[in-house]
């Protein structure tokens, strides 16, 4: 509670959470949506917003507002889920690299290393490609979770790294205190801020991600998500036409969503820990 | 000596491993994909000359395979790519057979890193000049603009950011071409027209990459400069009444470059895989534009090529900033 107070003093965190909130009720509001997302013709064609579509309709004859909600709740899924896989692999790699150091503190940061030299855009939509046949929501999400793990896993090295050295781990060890008890109970609250930072980071990534993908070709435009939005609307060349209500709000509602969970993970981020802020600007 | 057993031997290894790492991930990644070049080819020519019966196409796509070594089991092309690798040699094309890899990549990549180094180099500048004016000059109002501009651009995907500049400057005010690196029909010469062409298709690409480059660039100078501000060297030199300008420019700026010449470094070494979305976005013929194309068509040697090229790039530029990085900072010694 504490924490939510001392939060709320700093303005980004309030902005950012309160378009946060938006876009959650957004989603939420999917689910009593009258029209099905896939379904093409169900209204009217190119109508301008109006007070029964409050955000037009598009050439697909969907509305373009119901269309949304359904964008914003399968990128916020697909985010979350991702976010969640890297950060489980990045917290155990991160925890067994630093806690027990050795030869396989040695071969993980090799492979972390490894996994940061190649070109990051190359191996997503190589791996895209790979598993094109079984691309759906949650491929794409277990696909961006496998790779997005290394820079978190050496954050949470680091750490680690330092907590190994402090004198409570030492009082640990010698009372008795068993490793898994020692990493869950005392070490856990450390780590678990800063994983929580980078969630949220890459959670806009992974968005990101998801559209530069689907505009590419590269998944189904069947799947409603801000991507595959945004690709219909450019596919049928809504720019030229002048249906700015098709393209734009896809637009307009990812750029708010990034704005949003930038400035939430950067009032978090700095709440925590002033230096972590640098390392938050420089990671991806 | 110490320094050549204790630092520099381990992290050579270090660079080796890294590398070698890195090309096997990107040797095997595209074998396992589902899209066969043979077929793909194949597919291409029986649609221009219509039916082919299925012995003549059996035929000729063993013929491909043995021209472009895929008959080879798995581990054999690997090991032959490594020997070939020493060389310098990638190999043909697939879908541009028998054009040599690199002469592909030589042709595009004269374009990407026209494009990327001055857009790298001019967005890392403005980038650290104003971050570390807004960071040193925090009581000027008007500096704050460039932060909370910073803040909103910073996180936009690059691909929303090009499609915005292509709506506003493509058709509200149609003032820039958007698509292509040169018109369709003139040829490359130095002449001041083609230079003007080429400057001008070049705009819009630029635009995107350093809007969006500047602002990251800005908000870590920003930090940095500000843990900077803070130091008691710092506080010494305005209790010593030395001037503001001198101050920020020896003593501020000078020290928070360090981390941002790593990062320059790193960024100068990413070129070499290109940009790949804004080459696709404005269809710009360089080098990401190609390895775009490469990955659709399932061309292994031709990803290769430009994958290695990549990874060599960025870990050798990390390498070379690691054993340069006393000269820049005096306080580093390796023991």
């Amino acid at each position: 509670m504490k924490t939510v107070r001392e939060l709320l003093r700093d303005k980004r965190f309030i902005i950012g959470a309160a378009v946060f909130l938006i876009f959650a009720v957004l989603a939420i509001l999917s689910f009593f949506s009258p029209h099905d997302p896939t379904e093409w013709h169900t209204v009217g064609r190119n109508l301008r917003p109006s007070l029964t579509h409050p955000l037009g309709t598009s050439f697909l004859g969907q509305d373009v507002f119901w269309r949304m909600t359904f964008a914003v709740r399968n990128s916020l899924i697909l985010a979350i889920l991702a976010s969640a896989i890297s950060r489980a692999i990045a917290v155990v790699v991160g925890l067994v690299a630093g806690y027990y150091g050795g030869i396989v503190d040695r071969l993980v940061m090799l492979v972390s290393d490894g996994f940061m030299v190649i070109p990051g855009f190359l191996l997503i939509v190589l791996l895209t490609l790979l598993a094109r046949e079984f691309l759906n929501l949650v491929t794409i999400a277990v696909l961006l979770g496998v790779i997005g793990w290394a820079w978190s896993a050496r954050l949470v090295r680091s750490q680690i790294l330092s907590l190994r050295e402090r004198e409570f781990t030492f009082t640990a060890i010698l009372s008795g205190t068993p490793a898994r008890k020692l990493i869950f109970r005392e070490y856990f609250p450390f780590i678990l801020p800063l994983v929580f930072a980078t969630f949220i980071a890459y959670m806009a990534y992974v968005i990101g991600i998801e559209i530069t993908l689907t505009i590419l070709g590269l998944t189904s435009p069947n799947m409603p998500t801000l991507g595959s939005m945004l690709h219909w609307a450019l596919t049928y060349q809504a720019l030229l036409s002048g249906y700015w209500w098709w393209y734009g709000t896809p637009i307009a509602v990812s750029v708010l969503l990034f704005v949003a969970l930038y400035l939430t993970s950067v009032s978090i981020s700095a709440y925590l820990d002033p230096r972590a802020r640098l390392q938050r600007v420089g990671a991806g | 000596m110490k320094f050549v057993t204790r630092y520099l031997v381990p992290r050579l290894i270090q660079y080796c491993l890294v590398v070698f790492v890195g090309l096997t991930v990107v040797f095997f990644v595209p074998r396992l994909m589902p899209s066969d070049p043979v077929l793909q080819t194949l597919y291409v020519i029986t649609a221009q000359s219509g039916s082919i019966n299925p012995e003549a196409a059996e035929e000729m796509a063993n013929t491909m395979r043995g021209l472009y070594g895929l008959e080879a089991g798995l581990l054999e092309q690997y090991g032959l790519f490594w020997k070939r690798l020493f060389t310098g040699d990638f190999g043909p094309s697939f879908f541009m057979f028998p054009t040599p890899v690199t002469q592909l990549i030589g042709k595009h990549l004269l374009w990407t890193i026209g494009l990327l180094v001055t857009t790298t180099v001019l967005s890392w500048v403005i980038g650290n000049i104003l971050g570390g004016l807004t960071a040193y000059f925090s009581r000027f109002r008007l500096l704050k603009v460039f932060d909370t501009l910073a803040m909103f651009i910073r996180p936009i995907p690059y691909y929303i950011m090009a499609l915005v500049l292509i709506i506003a400057f493509g058709y509200l005010v149609p003032i820039f071409p958007i698509r292509g690196g040169f018109p369709i029909g003139v040829r490359i010469a130095f002449t001041w027209r083609t230079i003007w062409l080429i400057l001008k298709h070049g705009f819009l690409p630029a635009l995107s990459l350093t809007l969006l480059g500047s602002a990251v660039w800005h908000q870590m100078m920003r930090l940095v400069a500000q843990g900077v501000k803070d130091e008691d060297y710092v506080q010494y030199a305005k209790i010593a009444s030395i001037k503001e300008r001198i101050i920020f420019r020896r003593y501020v700026m000078r020290n928070a470059m360090l981390p941002q010449i790593t990062g320059l470094t790193i960024a100068l070494g990413e070129i070499f895989s290109g940009a790949l979305i804004v080459e696709i976005v404005f269809s710009y013929p360089g080098i990401g534009h190609l390895l775009f194309r490469a990955i659709l068509g399932g061309d292994y040697n031709l990803i290769m090529g430009i994958a290695t090229i990549s990874i060599v790039a960025i870990a050798t530029g990390v390498l070379i900033i690691d054993l340069l990085y006393p000269l820049f900072d005096p306080r580093i010694r390796y023991r």
